[in-house]
């Protein structure tokens, strides 16, 4: 499904991604943890396509397409989704209209008919109660005034109302606690398909006691320099990062 | 009769217009009205036209805009016969009463649809000079400021029509006044409008003012527009901006309010050539609440320049101020937020701000507060930003398949939506959201009316 190889990327000059390369399959949960300033959260910005962020070197496939000769929003339309790091208010749009707007986009893109109001309204509703958002949040501007723990809920909604194929969660659990961790970690699992995939960045064990990985990578300095399965991640948890630094340098 | 003039040696030439016109200007005005006519003549003859010189019009000079060949009409001529569609918009009794002016006159077809309430007064101002001489010898000319400003004087020299509403003591009017202020005509005009509202002791009104161009022809407009508010009066004054690029316009308005009223000015610009509103309160009594609010949308080589004065007069009083822009191309744009409070004026709560948006490296916009402040328990606040579209917020929405353009349009919209959202009277709310949508979409006709029409079809006009 993704195929990222040697994938070099920089912001204001400074190389941050340094040579990434992994492969994800339908029906695959990926972790990748790493310390701060690693490169995790330009992984995502650059999947996505945010234009801040240069690509230096490397190819990446989706589903056999070019990804980085796409915009964001066809990258989207492709089925790549970001639940972000920090969600964005956007005062005077409305969730409803811009969830509308999205998902017709998508139609659109599909060759489909845009959705009736009635239709559309039916779905914001099904999806709502299958990812416990407060019905009140749908009616406010997007993001605008919400906790921490909202605007996460709300990107798992929209990802729930837009259905990608392969979800990038950056640390979607940061800030979160244990009610509403829970009730995210729900939605995805949820979710969860074995035609679809998922991309976890996090910086912590417990959203993966929820979430349960297949692969965990350890991303340091722009490149992965270890992969395992999920009991890697208890072992971070348990030694941190220091061991693995040890184990390069050696 | 029309005259053709060359206007050149602009001051020059519009006191010759005035001294050869001055029987025909004062035939059928009040001895007051003449008199104010004369005294704004002196006040011309000594401020001439203002220019970029002046520090009010620093930002906008309008004298290379009056040169030329123009038509002026010191009679009221009959052109209504040509605007037969005008009158095919049958404004529906639910949504307002409306009347149509064209060229700065008072049309004769007017038939104002629906029973007004008693002792309200909606009609032509040159009437009103016959038949409530005193109410118009009362008001006319106490609020404008033809010391101050030579846009002002003059329209005081030549202004003969355009509308007066009365409304009594306690009156609230159930639908809103709507007047729908035509430009047409296929030669070069200047056009002289004066309006006149006096409200009573605790009435309440809203009222539309739509703008519209319906020919090609350059237009020079001068209007003046005064506003009396008694105590506890509610008033709501909109006035949408639609011209074409050929068209000059000075527009003041001149509010005075009493104690406990609430008076409201929104001006939305959403096409014009150049454009100059002078907006003045008088905060004449306690516990005044002022809102001036202000939307512009400009490209091309437009201008618009909001000039803003707030006189608090008296202590306890309240004015809030916001003015957002969106500028692209050439656009260049003003805005002044002059906040007078005086020494005796405690307890002064002032708020400004000027937000805009450009879209172009060669959009530009000037804004300064001008705050002159003598008492000393007053909570002031200004602030202005020129910013662009958000790229974290661009790229979000992108993010989740919106187009490039349709994110564009979200934001733009989500910008100017906070103006919008002060209108309080709901079909009008949701036909400026729609042009305003349209305008970011550059879907905008010059055509598309601000009219609220029984049919709603906004494209009621034959434009050209």
């Amino acid at each position: 499904m993704l195929e990222i190889k040697n994938l070099h990327a920089s912001i204001d000059e400074k190389e941050i991604l340094r040579g990434i390369n992994l492969k994800v399959k339908p029906g695959e949960i990926h972790a990748i943890m790493g310390p701060n300033g690693s490169g995790k959260s330009t992984l995502a910005s650059v999947l996505t396509g945010n234009e801040k962020f240069k690509v230096l070197e490397g190819e990446v496939f989706f589903n056999g397409k070019d990804l980085l000769e796409l915009p964001p929003e066809d990258r989207a339309r492709e089925g790549v989704f970001l639940s972000f790091q920090y969600p964005i208010e956007i005062p005077g749009v409305s969730m409803v209209n811009f969830m509308r707007t999205a998902l017709n986009e998508h139609r659109k893109y599909r060759g489909e008919e845009p959705l009736s109001a009635s239709a559309f309204l039916k779905l914001l509703r099904e999806k709502k109660k299958l990812v416990e958002i407060d019905s009140k949040l749908t009616n406010r501007s997007v993001n605008e005034g919400f906790s921490g723990g909202e605007k996460k809920k709300n990107e798992i909604f929209q990802m729930a109302m837009l259905e990608p194929k392969l979800a990038i969660l950056d640390e979607t659990d940061s800030g979160l606690d244990i009610d509403a961790l829970r009730i995210v970690a729900n939605g995805v699992n949820k979710l969860k398909r074995a035609d679809n995939a998922v991309i976890m960045i996090t910086h912590y064990q417990r959203l993966l006691d929820y979430i349960v990985p297949d692969f965990v990578h350890v991303l340091y300095q722009g490149r992965i320099v270890k992969s395992a399965g999920k009991e890697l991640a208890l072992e971070l948890e348990e030694k941190g990062y220091d061991w693995i630094k040890k184990e390069l340098e050696e | 009769m029309s005259i053709t003039k060359r206007v050149e040696e602009i001051e020059k030439q519009y006191i010759e217009l005035y001294d050869q016109n001055i029987v025909q200007l004062a035939d059928k005005s009040t001895l007051e009205v003449n008199s104010h006519r004369d005294k704004s003549f002196k006040n011309f003859q000594k401020l001439g036209i203002p220019s970029d010189r002046d520090e009010d019009y620093k930002y906008t000079n309008i004298q290379p805009f009056l040169r030329g060949t123009f038509e002026f009409n010191f009679v009221h001529q009959n052109i209504e016969a040509q605007l037969d569609d005008v009158f095919k918009c049958e404004v529906s009794e639910l949504e307002s009463y409306s009347v149509f002016i064209i060229n700065g006159w008072y049309s004769e077809k007017n038939q104002i649809a629906g029973n007004l309430p008693d002792g309200v007064y909606f009609g032509s101002l040159a009437e009103a000079f016959k038949k409530h001489p005193k109410l118009i010898d009362k008001y006319y000319g106490r609020a404008s400021k033809i010391e101050r400003d030579g846009f002002t004087a003059l329209n005081g020299m030549f202004a003969q029509d355009g509308v007066f509403i009365y409304i009594p003591k306690n009156v609230v009017l159930d639908r809103p006044l709507q007047i729908v202020n035509i430009l047409t005509g296929d030669s070069d005009n200047v056009v002289f409008q004066r309006n006149l509202v006096v409200m009573e002791e605790n009435s309440q009104a809203k009222i539309l003012v739509c703008d519209h161009t319906l020919t090609p022809s350059k237009f020079v407009v001068n209007s003046v527009t005064e506003v009396f508010a008694a105590e506890s009066v509610v008033l709501d004054h909109y006035t949408l901006q639609n011209q074409h690029n050929l068209t000059t316009q000075v527009a003041g308005v001149f509010v005075e309010q009493k104690s406990s009223s609430t008076v409201m000015t929104n001006n939305l610009t959403l096409h014009a050539g150049i454009s100059r509103n002078n907006i003045y309160y008088k905060l004449d009594g306690e516990h005044c609440e002022s809102y001036l609010y202000g939307l512009y949308v400009t490209d091309k080589n437009q201008h618009v320049d909001n000039f803003s004065f707030i006189d608090h007069a008296k202590p306890n009083c309240t004015s809030t101020e916001l003015f957002k822009g969106v500028l692209d191309d050439r656009a260049t744009g003003a805005f002044t937020g002059r906040v007078l409070v005086r020494k005796d004026s405690q307890n002064t709560n002032a708020y400004q701000s000027n937000n805009n948006i450009l879209l172009n490296d060669l959009a530009r916009i000037s804004t300064r507060p001008q705050l002159e402040i003598y008492a000393d328990d007053v909570k002031c606040s200004h602030g202005a930003t020129v910013g662009q579209l958000d790229d974290e917020a661009m790229f979000y929405l992108r993010s989740r398949g919106i187009s490039e353009e349709e994110s564009r349009v979200l934001l733009m919209y989500a910008f100017a939506y906070e103006v919008i959202d002060k209108i309080t009277v709901e079909p009008l709310k949701e036909q400026i959201r729609d042009l305003v949508e349209k305008r970011f979409r550059g879907e905008f006709d010059k055509c598309d009316f601000c009219v609220v029409c029984a049919e709603a079809d906004s494209k009621m006009l034959n434009c050209f």
